[in-house]
């Protein structure tokens, strides 16, 4: 697979960087990767003061006797590995990851229905019905490809533009509408602002709105579940800007030291709100930090479904065997605003958004590939279309009539248990509602 | 850092002399508790401020060369079946060693904490349960807790080791953002209850800024987390186990003063002392003397000295938890007595005395004869005893004279 050419490649430049004077200059050697790791990174030699090779305990290489400062770009960019070219053609056959039919359909169908439903939440927002939102648009590609490669039971850390996750792996219409309504069918009871979806039984971490805290959290799971031996991953999603943040650092420094099995998924879509790239870091992406943390990395195309696909199957292959991290990081664009908060013509062109909208999207680009096997027409298309919109929309006008959940839960899994002084501020919320009912809509909620 | 006790000189410090000005003006016959309730604004005559040997016996020189309290020890029990003479730490070492041997998925784990940690908590535990099981991190706080939270929620218990309260900040977001929302935020989908975060806390001594705080109350004002703090070798085990097993986050911190200082007999085998229960160490009619950690001892010393004194009999309280907390035995107590003094090592500005007095006040406040008093930490950082002025000193110790003083200045108005 070309994916781990890639990941071997890019492994070499690591190694070679490190440890010239290992002289293995045969890849295939340092493909024991677990001895590679351990010998290459951590060499804990004997010490020995009659060669002339350093002795300290926190480097292993040579002296050398020229002032020479490392370039930050040693290497002319990470590369971007691909499987189909924009007009999604396969570019090397033996790269196509050869999935039937209905896998493929399957993946269109959600990336589109996910689009779908991106656009009447948001318009929902702009009508006043639900309080905030956050589309996924250009994005979807890195989303299905992911969750395609994995386990069901892996165990998923996101950030929250990762809905097609979820969505991927069944979480219903019903219950996004459910959160986003924060109706009574919500499983988060309705306390989280929309888009914060969490499920138990699809191994979904809830999302909270702080950002890049899940990554030391996501390297912790997996470490839970190396002791456990149960062959299982974590997948730990982040944007480009949330590596910025000190918790990324932590994260991607104990998965490598505690060799936790784990795959960093990274979406660099180009924006932190509306901070570009330039002014969010200055190496080559966040891909570049691999290496420094001794973590396998990729830089995938994120519009390229089956790259991300190919790259996540053989990232989380090797991090179950191998007990190590993997980092990706799909490269991608963020067509829509930040959220419904953000009008990002403030800070970005029509025309650039229009390029990756029109030019370069993951759906379109998904949906050639799929015209070109014959396997989706005209047909096809108006038909799902109209299905998936009529989905959508019964499922958000179900969710608007539905209650809002029982006063009583602002109280409960605060604790485990309900503490005296809780218990106390809910009697004396409950005499103050019985007294002033008047002014509190009480009949929205569920008795 | 080693943790011999810090030595101030008594004799030079502003306390002394409010203490000396508190002897000057307090002469003739010892009081009578009836008389100081009956008229708490009549200027009484006291027996000046003296300490007897037996009351403090490291007192008697009137210079404090040793810690500023005398650890006092817990009464045997046998309760929990055959106990072994333990320090703090040891005790400490004894529980996470009955975790550790009872529950396959307990992990240990924070800077140092491989080869026993600096103040050998740990000490023997890696090789007793493998290196999987104790292990060091990276040297990164808000990764031990973010870590911590994570092998919780996929279902291990996690024994975090910060290596001082002082560092805990970096882990400030992870702890109150995450730890402690974990369960709420996901409607009790995830949780990260088996979490525990254990951290050497308070003075001593020679600790200075930044190995002497007592940042429970930035914690305290945390819905969804549990604090912790014990004043002995039996509570640290037993409080400690019941955090273990406590199925919500819990910060413990570990007195630092008292991990070799403060020594026990302690059971052998495990044991819970339940959560957010205060215990009252002394029954006492007319002022309710709150504390946690090592501040235990110190009003301790405290009650005899009132009451050898002043007369005034003493009700001391350990509370123990300070969140969730318990309001009903310290209001029990306030209501009995009338009087409330809380002390504590932490800065009182916006300090956990601020948060109980509060309560208090609302809840008995046609039971106080007195205003509440706070005798805690000065609005300063803490500083090094050495080297340092006479007023930035007076942060280490809030003595039993600064805090008898008080009580009879403050609570009884006797001037």
């Amino acid at each position: 697979m070309a994916a781990f050419r890639v990941l071997r490649k890019f492994c070499g430049i690591r190694y070679n960087v490190i440890c010239q004077n290992k002289g293995l200059n045969d890849f295939s050697r340092h493909f024991q990767y677990r001895e590679f790791r351990i010998n290459g990174v951590l060499c804990q030699q004997t010490l020995d003061s009659s060669t002339e090779r350093p002795q300290f305990p926190g480097a292993c290489a040579d002296f050398v006797d020229r002032l020479e400062f490392i370039q930050p770009n040693v290497i002319s960019g990470i590369p971007v590995y691909r499987v189909m070219n924009r007009q999604g053609q396969i570019i090397n056959p033996s790269e196509d990851p050869q999935l039937p039919k209905e896998m493929v359909v399957n993946f269109y169908q959600k990336m589109t229905l996910l689009n779908t439903m991106d656009r009447i939440l948001y318009e929902s927002q702009r009508q006043g019905r639900i309080s905030f939102y956050a589309t996924n648009f250009g994005e979807e590609g890195t989303h299905i490809g992911s969750a395609a490669a994995l386990d069901p039971n892996d165990l998923v850390f996101g950030q929250y533009r990762e809905v097609g996750v979820l969505m991927y792996r069944g979480f219903p219409l019903e219950l996004f509408m459910a959160q986003c309504h924060a109706n009574a069918d919500d499983l988060g009871k309705g306390r989280q602002m929309p888009v914060h979806y969490g499920s138990k039984d699809l191994n979904f971490v809830t999302i909270s709105s702080t950002l890049a805290t899940q990554i030391p959290q996501a390297a912790g799971a997996a470490y839970t579940m190396k002791r456990e031996n149960s062959n299982r991953a974590v997948i730990c999603y982040f944007g480009e800007g949330a590596a910025s943040e000190g918790d990324a650092h932590a994260g991607f420094n104990f998965s490598a030291t505690l060799e936790c099995p784990i795959i960093f998924f990274c979406r660099n879509n180009g924006y932190a709100i509306s901070t570009p790239t330039r002014e969010q870091y200055r190496g080559d992406g966040i891909a570049a930090r691999g290496p420094g943390y001794g973590i396998m990395t990729i830089r995938v195309d994120g519009n390229d479904v089956f790259a991300v696909y190919n790259a996540t199957k053989e990232a989380r292959r090797r991090a179950v065997t191998e007990n190590q991290p993997f980092l990706i990081e799909a490269m991608t664009y963020r067509v829509g605003h930040h959220s419904t908060s953000d009008d990002s013509l403030a800070y970005r062109s029509v025309d650039e958004v229009n390029y990756w909208d029109k030019q370069d999207h993951p759906i379109s680009r998904l949906r050639n590939y799929m015209t070109g096997r014959g396997w989706w027409g005209e047909e096809e298309e108006q038909a799902w279309r109209k299905e998936s919109q009529e989905q959508v929309m019964q499922a958000l006008e179900y969710a608007e009539r539905q209650p809002k959940p029982q006063i009583e839960l602002l109280f409960t899994d605060v604790y485990q248990e309900l503490p005296p002084h809780l218990e106390k501020q809910k009697q004396a919320m409950w005499r103050h509602l019985k007294q002033y009912k008047e002014h509190y809509p009480l009949s929205i909620y569920e008795k | 850092m080693s943790l011999t006790s810090f030595s101030p000189s008594w004799s030079d410090t502003t306390a002394m002399a409010a203490a000396a000005r508190f002897l000057l003006r307090t002469a003739g016959s010892k009081a009578s508790i009836t008389n100081v309730n009956s008229c708490v604004h009549s200027k009484l005559g006291l027996t000046p401020l003296r300490v007897s040997p037996s009351c403090i016996p490291h007192a008697k020189t009137q210079k404090r060369h040793a810690a500023h309290f005398t650890f006092q020890p817990d009464p045997v029990s046998t309760k929990y079946g055959p106990m072994q003479k333990m320090n703090l730490f040891q005790s400490v070492t004894s529980a996470l060693d009955n975790t550790l041997a009872s529950d396959p998925t307990a992990v240990i784990f924070g800077e140092d904490v491989a080869f026993g940690g600096v103040f050998r908590c740990t000490v023997g535990l890696r090789d007793k349960y493998g290196k999987d099981r104790v292990f060091n991190t990276p040297l990164c706080e808000q990764g031990i807790v973010g870590f911590g939270i994570g092998l919780a929620v996929a279902g291990a218990t996690a024994i975090a080791e910060i290596q001082f309260a002082d560092y805990i900040f970096p882990a400030f977001d992870q702890i109150v953002n995450e730890a402690a929302k974990y369960r709420y935020r996901s409607g009790n989908l995830f949780d990260c209850g088996n979490l525990t975060i254990r951290a050497p806390w308070g003075c001593v001594g020679h600790g200075s800024l930044y190995h002497s705080q007592s940042p429970e109350a930035f914690f305290a004002h945390c819905p969804g987390i549990k604090v912790v703090i014990p004043r002995g070798p039996v509570q640290a085990k037993g409080l400690l186990l019941s955090c273990i097993a406590d199925k919500n986050p819990c910060i413990f911190f570990e007195p630092k003063i008292l991990y070799r200082a403060a020594v026990d007999q302690v059971p052998v085998e495990p044991y819970q002392i339940p959560l957010s229960q205060a215990e009252v160490l002394q029954e006492g009619s007319d002022v309710t003397l709150v504390a946690w950690g090592t501040q235990v001892h110190v009003i301790r010393e405290v009650a005899a000295m009132a009451q050898e004194k002043l007369g005034v009999s003493c009700e001391v309280v350990d509370l123990q938890t300070i969140l969730p907390w318990d309001t009903e035995t310290v209001c029990k107590s306030v209501v009995k007595t009338g009087r409330l003094l809380i002390s504590h090592e932490a800065p009182v500005t916006g300090g956990f005395a601020a948060e109980i007095s509060s309560t208090v006040q609302e809840e008995c406040f046609l039971n106080l004869e007195a205003p509440i008093a706070r005798v805690c930490g000065r609005r300063t950082s803490w500083t090094s005893e050495f080297s340092i002025s006479p007023p930035i000193r007076l942060n280490l110790i809030l003595s039993q004279y600064m805090l008898t003083t008080e009580i009879a200045r403050r609570l009884f108005r006797m001037h």
